[in-house]
C-alpha cells in the first residue's frame, strides 16, 4: 500500500491545525509523526483515518482517492487508527468488543473470534482472554485488543496515537515488537504519533515533523535528538536551571493512608512533604496517582491512615476543611472540574468571595484588574465557555487564593501554553504536588 | 399446594404484566441512551387510546397497536426534540408525562363506565396441565404469554445479536459506535421508538387486560413512575427488571392479603404508602453504596459473583446527546 | 427579520398559535367549538370582580409555588415534589389551625410558620435522600408526593373526619378565627396572602440577583463539581434550595386550606406544584416573567373551572392547553436556535475566511 496526503488543509475556528500538508508514506515502513501538542498530528491521522474530514485536500491510497467519511468507510479502505484512548466499550468483554464492528463479508460466529482471539495474542505475545470484560483490562491490554482488532478487519495501515502514555515498560516492548513484525514482515505502513523522542528514535523508520500545523521536515532514521529537537521546537533548547529552595517545615503527611476506588487501590502510603518542595507523581494513568492527589485535598476519604496538613490531623474531613487550611486542588478537565460553564468571570470571582451580599460594582473592578494582571483574553462579561482553552487555564490562576500552603496540580501542563506556564510558574506557591514527573524535585514512581 | 395459593400467584403474574411490558420498554430506550421520562403519562394516555380504539372497532388487536402507536409517537416526540432540536430530554418528558395525562382525562371523559369484554384467560394446551407452574403461567390472557416472549426476545437480542451489540454501545459510548459504522442517532431513533411502542402495550395491558375499561382518575395513575423507578433497580437488564416489577406485584398481593385477613392490624394507610415507600427503599439501595459496603464484607470468591449480579451501573451516555462532526 | 428580539417573540407568537390550533382539533374531537370553549373560559374568569378574584386565589398559590421552584431550577434540582411540599405546607397549617383557639391576628402567623415549616422539611427529606442515599430527587420527590398525598387522604378520612361522620371528602371546616378573610365581599381575596406573594416574588429576585446564596445555587445547577472545587458548599445549597422551594409552596398549601377550601381536602394542592413546573420551564426561570405567566394560568384554571357544568367538558382541559402550550414553547425554541446557528454559519463563513490568522497567529492560538 502507499498513502500520499495532497495539500492537506484544516482550520478548527480561528486555529489552522493543518496547513498545505502533502507527504508519501510507503509499505514495510514505520513512520514517526513527531511535534508538540497541538502541532496538529493529531489531526492529520483524524483525517486520515476518516474521524474528521479535510477542509481541502485529498489523500490517495496506492493513487485511488480516499473518500472516507467516517472511520468505517476508512477501515474498509484499509485504514486503521488506534486511538490514544482506544475506542472500546467498558462493560463488554473483549470477544464481544473484538466482534463489534466486523465488516460485512469478514464476520466471525463467536466460537471463531474467541479462537483467534487466543491464537493472535499468542502470536504477539499479547496478554488477553475472550471472556474478560473491558472494564478489568489495563490500557496496553485495552490497545492490543484495538490492534488485534483492526488487522482483523484487514487494516494495511495501522495509525497509532500516542500508544506509549500510560502503558509498562514492558507492554511497550511487547508492543513495538509486534509493530517492527506488521511493517518488516506483513508489509504494513505503521504509523507513530507520538510527542516522545526516544519512542520515535527506538521504533521508526523515518520521521515526519510537525510544528504548528506545517509539515516542517522529515529524515531518516537514525537522526540525533539534536537534530529533531531541534526541528520540533525551531530552535534548539537549553535545560532551564533550577534555584534551590530551603525547605521549611512539614507541609502534608500520609501516614499508612489507604485509598480505594472501583479500579485501584494505594495501600498503606507514606509520604511527607515540606514546604517549598515540590513532589511529581509519574507513572502510568490511573496507577493511583488520581487518588492520592485528591486525598491530599480531601477529595477522597482514606479508609484507613491519617493525612496531616501543617500537622493539623484532618484525616475524613470535608474538601472545604482542607481548603480553609490552604490546599488548592487544580484538577485535569478544566471546564468539567475547576470552571463553570455559563458563569461569567465575575460570577466566578464572587462565587469564591464570601459575605451575604454581592456588590457586583466593585466585584467587576477585581475582575477587570485579575484579567490584566493574568494576562486572560476576555471581559469581565464574558462567560467562561467563550475563552479558549489557555486563557481559561489563566483565569483558573487566577481564582486561586493568594497565598495557598499547597498546590495540587493534576495534569498541569495539559493543554498549556508557554506564556500560561510562565505566569504559573513565576508565583510562589509553598508546596506542589504534580501529577507529571517533569520539574519536580523527587518524582515518585506508581504502579498498580 | 393449595388452591388459593396458585390464584394468589396467577394473579401476581397477570399484575405484574404491565410494569413488566413498560419496565422493558424503557430499557430498551434507556440502553440506547435516552431516557423517556413521560411514561406514567404515556401509560395513562395509551391504556385511554387503546380502551377507545377497542371500543370503537370491537376488537381487542386493534385497541393494542392503536396503544403502541400512541406509546411510540410520545416517545418519539422525546427522542426528535432531544436530537434534533437539542432540548432537554427530562424537561421533554416530564411535560409530556403532565400533559398525556390530562389528554387522557380529557378525551377519556366520555369512556368512564363504558364496558367491554377484556381479554380472556387462554390456556396453554399441555403446559397449563402441568401442575402448579401450570395454573399460575399458562392460564392467562393472551398479553401475559406476550410478555414472557418480550422477555426472552429482549434479552436475546441484547446479549446475542449483533444488532444488540450496537444497541447497547450506542448507549455506553457513541464514540465507539461511530467508529465501528453504527449511526447512532439512527438506532437511537428506533430504539426508543420500539421502547415506546412497548410502554404503549403496557397501557393497553391495564384497560384491555387486567383492570379493563377507564376510570376518572385512571388507576394506573402513579404507575409509570414505579415502572422507571424499577428499570433503575433491574440495572437495566431485562431479566432484573421483570424480577422488579413481579417482587413488586408479589408484595402489593401480600399487603392487600394483609388487608383483608381480620388476624394482623396494620394501618391501612401504611399499606398504601408501601409501593412509594418501596420504591424509595430500593432506590436508596442500589444508589447510596450500601451494596458496595455490603459486598466488601462478604468473602471474595462470593465478591464477583454477587457484584455481577447486583450491578447496576446505568448506560454511561444514557441522557446525553450525540453528534458527529 | 435581522433583529433577533423580534424573532424570538414571533417565535413566541408561533408556539402560542400552534397550541391553540392542537387544543381546538382536541376540542373538536370530543365536539365542541374551540370558540365557545374560549368564551365560557374568558367568561368563567373575568365575567366580574368576584371571578377575577377568583383568579387571584389560584394566582397566589401557583406565584408563590413558581418562585419556589425558580429557586430549586437555578439549583439544577427537579423539584417535582413541589406539588408534596404544598401538601405538607396545607397539612401542617391545618393542624395548627385545628389545635390552637387564638385570636386571629396570632393565629394566623402561627399556622403559616407551621405551614413554611411542613412545606420545608418535606423539601429536605428529598435533598436528603439526594445528597446523602444518592436518590435522584425526581424519584424522592414523586414518592414523597405520593406518600403525604394517601397521608393526607388517611386525616381526612380518619383521625380529621368530622364528626358527624366521614364523608371522605373534606374534613370538619376549621373555626372562623382560624381562617384568612377577605378584604371585602365583592373582591374576596385574602391582603395578607396577596401581600405575602408579592413579597416573595421580590425576594426571590433579589436573592438570585444580589446573594452570595443565590450566586452559589446557581454554580451549583451548572456544575456541581466545579462549584465544590470553587469553595462552594454544594450539599447546603442542594438543601437549602430545596427547603426554601418547600417554604413557599408550604404557604400555597396553607392558602388553599385557610382561604380556599377553609379545610382539607383530597388533592388540596389541585395540582400546582406540577402546573409551577411547566410554568417554569415556560419562562426560563424568569423571576419576572414567571408571576406574570402565572397569572395567564391562574385564569385559565379558574376559567375552566365551571367547563363542566356549562359544556360538559372535562375540566383537565386547562392543564392540556397548559402543557401543550409549554411543549410547543420548547419545541419552537429549540427550532429557532437552530434557525438562527444555521443563519450565522451561513453569514459567518465569508467574513471568517477573511480574518484567518496568518502562521504566526496560528502558532499564538495553537500555544506554540
Amino acid at each position: 500500500m502507499e498513502l500520499e496526503f495532497q495539500h492537506i488543509n484544516k482550520t478548527f475556528g480561528r486555529v489552522r491545525a493543518n496547513q498545505d500538508i502533502s507527504l508519501t508514506l510507503r509499505a514495510g515502513r514505520i513512520v514517526g509523526i513527531l511535534g508538540e501538542n497541538g502541532a496538529g498530528k493529531s489531526t492529520l491521522m483524524k483525517i486520515l483515518s476518516g474521524y474528521q474530514p479535510a477542509d481541502s485536500g485529498e489523500i490517495l491510497v496506492d493513487g485511488v482517492p480516499l473518500h472516507a467519511g467516517n472511520p468505517q468507510a476508512a477501515i474498509e479502505a484499509g485504514i486503521g487508527m488506534l486511538q490514544q484512548d482506544p475506542l472500546d466499550v467498558s462493560p463488554f468483554t473483549v470477544l464481544e468488543n473484538f466482534t463489534y464492528g466486523q465488516v460485512p463479508g469478514k464476520r466471525l460466529n463467536s466460537r471463531e473470534a474467541a479462537k483467534r482471539i487466543r491464537e493472535q495474542a499468542a502470536l504477539f505475545g499479547f496478554d488477553l482472554d475472550p471472556d474478560q470484560t473491558i472494564s478489568s483490562l489495563s490500557i496496553g491490554q485495552r490497545q492490543q485488543l484495538e490492534i488485534m482488532r483492526l488487522l482483523e478487519l484487514g487494516v494495511k495501515a495501522l495509525i497509532l496515537d500516542e500508544p506509549t502514555t500510560g502503558i509498562s515498560a514492558e507492554q511497550k516492548e511487547v508492543l513495538f515488537a509486534a509493530l517492527r513484525n506488521l511493517a518488516k514482515r506483513d508489509g504494513l505502513i505503521v504509523l507513530l504519533v507520538s510527542h516522545k523522542l526516544e519512542d520515535v528514535i527506538a521504533l521508526c523508520d523515518e520521521v515526519v515533523v510537525l510544528r504548528g500545523g506545517v509539515l516542517v521536515g522529515d529524515r531518516q532514521m537514525p537522526a540525533t535528538t539534536a537534530e529533531l529537537v531541534e526541528l520540533m521546537f525551531g530552535q534548539a533548547l537549553t535545560p532551564q536551571s533550577r534555584e534551590s529552595v530551603p525547605l521549611g517545615s512539614s507541609a502534608l503527611r500520609f501516614d499508612g493512608v489507604t485509598l480505594r476506588n472501583k479500579r485501584v487501590a494505594v495501600e498503606k502510603f507514606t509520604l511527607e512533604v515540606r514546604h517549598g518542595e515540590v513532589i511529581g507523581f509519574a507513572g502510568l494513568d490511573g496507577s493511583g496517582q488520581e487518588l492520592i492527589l485528591r486525598a491530599c485535598a480531601g477529595l477522597v476519604r482514606p479508609s484507613a491512615g491519617h493525612i496531616l496538613l501543617n500537622g493539623q490531623d484532618l484525616t475524613g474531613k470535608h474538601f472545604r476543611a482542607y481548603r480553609e487550611n490552604g490546599v488548592v486542588f487544580s484538577s485535569a478537565g478544566r471546564v468539567e472540574e475547576g470552571l463553570i460553564a455559563g458563569l461569567t468571570l465575575t460570577e466566578h470571582l464572587a462565587v469564591t468571595n464570601s459575605g451575604a451580599f454581592i456588590d457586583w460594582e466593585a466585584q467587576r473592578e477585581r475582575t477587570a484588574a485579575q484579567i490584566k494582571h493574568f494576562n486572560v483574553r476576555g471581559t469581565p462579561e464574558s462567560e467562561i465557555q467563550q475563552l479558549s482553552g489557555g486563557n481559561q487555564q489563566r483565569f483558573l490562576m487566577a481564582l486561586l487564593p493568594d497565598r495557598p500552603n499547597l498546590l495540587v496540580l493534576e495534569q498541569p501542563t495539559r493543554g498549556l501554553d508557554v506564556d500560561s506556564a510562565r505566569i504559573s510558574g513565576s508565583s510562589c506557591w509553598r508546596a506542589v504536588m504534580l501529577a507529571r514527573q517533569s520539574c519536580s524535585h523527587r518524582p515518585i514512581w506508581m504502579r498498580w | 399446594m393449595n388452591e388459593e395459593l396458585i390464584n394468589i400467584l396467577n394473579s401476581i403474574i397477570a399484575n405484574a404484566t404491565p410494569l413488566v411490558i413498560a419496565g422493558l420498554g424503557e430499557t430498551v430506550s434507556e440502553r440506547s441512551g435516552v431516557t423517556n421520562l413521560s411514561l406514567d403519562g404515556s401509560l395513562q394516555l395509551s391504556a385511554m387510546a387503546g380502551f377507545a380504539a377497542a371500543i370503537a372497532s370491537g376488537n381487542l388487536l386493534v385497541g393494542c397497536v392503536a396503544a403502541m402507536i400512541v406509546g411510540a409517537v410520545i416517545a418519539l416526540i422525546v427522542v426528535v426534540a432531544n436530537i434534533e432540536l437539542r432540548q432537554d430530554m427530562v424537561a421533554i418528558g416530564f411535560v409530556l408525562t403532565l400533559l398525556c395525562a390530562d389528554i387522557a382525562q380529557f378525551l377519556g371523559q366520555d369512556l368512564a363506565g363504558q364496558r367491554m369484554q377484556p381479554m380472556t384467560k387462554l390456556n396453554i394446551p399441555l403446559l397449563a396441565e402441568v401442575p402448579i407452574i401450570g395454573p399460575v403461567f399458562f392460564q392467562q390472557p393472551a398479553i401475559v404469554y406476550v410478555s414472557y416472549i418480550l422477555i426472552f426476545a429482549i434479552w436475546w437480542w441484547m446479549f446475542h445479536t449483533r444488532g444488540g451489540l450496537a444497541m447497547r454501545a450506542v448507549g455506553e459510548r457513541p464514540e465507539t459506535a461511530f467508529a465501528r459504522g453504527t449511526s447512532v442517532n439512527c438506532l437511537r431513533y428506533v430504539y426508543t421508538f420500539i421502547g415506546g411502542a412497548l410502554v404503549g402495550l403496557g397501557g393497553a395491558a391495564y384497560s384491555l387486560a387486567i383492570k379493563p375499561g377507564w376510570t376518572t382518575p385512571p388507576s394506573m395513575r402513579g404507575e409509570g413512575w414505579i415502572a422507571l423507578a424499577i428499570v433503575i433497580f433491574g440495572g437495566w437488564h431485562p431479566f432484573r427488571v421483570v424480577l422488579g416489577a413481579y417482587l413488586f406485584a408479589v408484595l402489593r398481593a401480600l399487603s392487600s392479603a394483609i388487608q383483608r385477613s381480620p388476624d394482623i392490624q396494620i394501618p391501612l394507610v401504611l399499606l398504601n404508602m408501601l409501593p412509594w415507600l418501596l420504591m424509595i427503599a430500593t432506590l436508596i439501595l442500589v444508589s447510596s453504596g450500601a451494596i458496595d459496603r455490603l459486598l466488601s464484607i462478604m468473602p471474595r470468591p462470593l465478591q464477583k459473583w454477587t457484584r455481577n449480579f447486583l450491578r447496576s451501573d446505568p448506560p454511561a451516555a444514557l441522557g446525553t446527546r450525540f453528534e458527529q462532526d | 427579520m435581522s433583529n433577533p428580539k423580534v424573532v424570538r417573540i414571533l417565535f413566541v407568537l408561533l408556539s402560542i398559535g400552534a397550541s391553540l390550533l392542537v387544543t381546538s382539533v382536541l376540542v373538536m374531537v370530543v365536539g365542541q367549538s374551540p370558540l365557545d370553549v374560549l368564551d365560557r373560559i374568558w367568561q368563567g374568569a373575568f365575567r366580574n370582580s368576584e371571578s377575577t378574584a377568583g383568579v387571584f386565589n389560584f394566582w397566589i398559590p401557583l406565584a408563590l409555588c413558581s418562585m419556589g421552584l425558580i429557586l430549586t431550577f437555578t439549583a439544577g434540582l427537579w423539584n417535582i415534589g413541589a406539588e408534596g411540599q404544598v401538601l405538607a405546607g396545607a397539612i401542617a397549617a391545618s393542624w395548627a389551625a385545628r389545635t390552637f383557639v387564638l385570636p386571629n391576628e396570632i393565629q394566623i402567623p402561627l399556622e403559616l410558620l407551621f405551614a413554611v415549616a411542613g412545606g420545608a422539611l418535606w423539601g429536605l427529606l428529598i435533598g436528603i435522600l439526594k445528597t446523602r442515599f444518592g436518590v435522584n430527587e425526581i424519584f424522592g420527590g414523586v414518592g414523597l408526593n405520593a406518600i403525604i398525598s394517601v397521608y393526607s387522604i388517611y386525616l381526612i378520612a380518619g383521625p380529621w373526619q368530622p364528626p358527624e361522620g366521614g364523608s371522605a371528602q373534606s374534613t370538619q371546616p376549621f373555626p372562623d378565627h382560624a381562617l384568612l378573610h377577605p378584604m371585602n365581599e365583592t373582591f374576596p381575596v385574602s391582603l395578607i396572602a396577596l401581600i405575602l406573594t408579592a413579597v416573595a416574588i421580590v425576594a426571590v429576585y433579589l436573592l438570585l440577583r444580589g446573594t452570595r446564596w443565590g450566586l452559589q445555587l446557581k454554580a451549583t445547577g451548572k456544575n456541581a463539581k466545579s462549584a465544590l472545587l470553587l469553595g462552594v458548599p454544594t450539599t447546603r445549597a442542594t438543601l437549602t434550595a430545596l427547603m426554601a422551594g418547600g417554604v413557599l409552596a408550604g404557604l400555597a398549601g396553607a392558602y388553599r386550606v385557610l382561604f380556599t377550601y377553609d379545610s382539607l381536602r383530597p388533592n388540596v394542592s389541585g395540582g400546582i406544584g406540577y402546573l409551577g413546573l411547566l410554568l417554569v420551564l415556560l419562562t426560563g426561570m424568569s423571576a419576572i416573567w414567571t408571576p406574570i405567566v402565572a397569572f395567564i394560568f391562574a385564569a385559565i384554571l379558574s376559567g375552566s373551572t365551571r367547563l363542566r357544568v356549562s359544556l360538559g367538558l372535562d375540566s383537565s382541559l386547562a392543564g392540556v392547553l397548559q402543557g401543550i402550550l409549554v411543549l410547543s414553547m420548547l419545541l419552537f425554541n429549540g427550532v429557532r436556535q437552530r434557525w438562527e446557528e444555521r443563519r450565522k454559519s451561513k453569514t459567518v463563513t465569508p467574513s471568517a475566511v477573511e480574518s484567518q490568522p496568518t502562521p504566526s497567529n496560528a502558532k499564538a492560538a495553537s500555544g506554540e
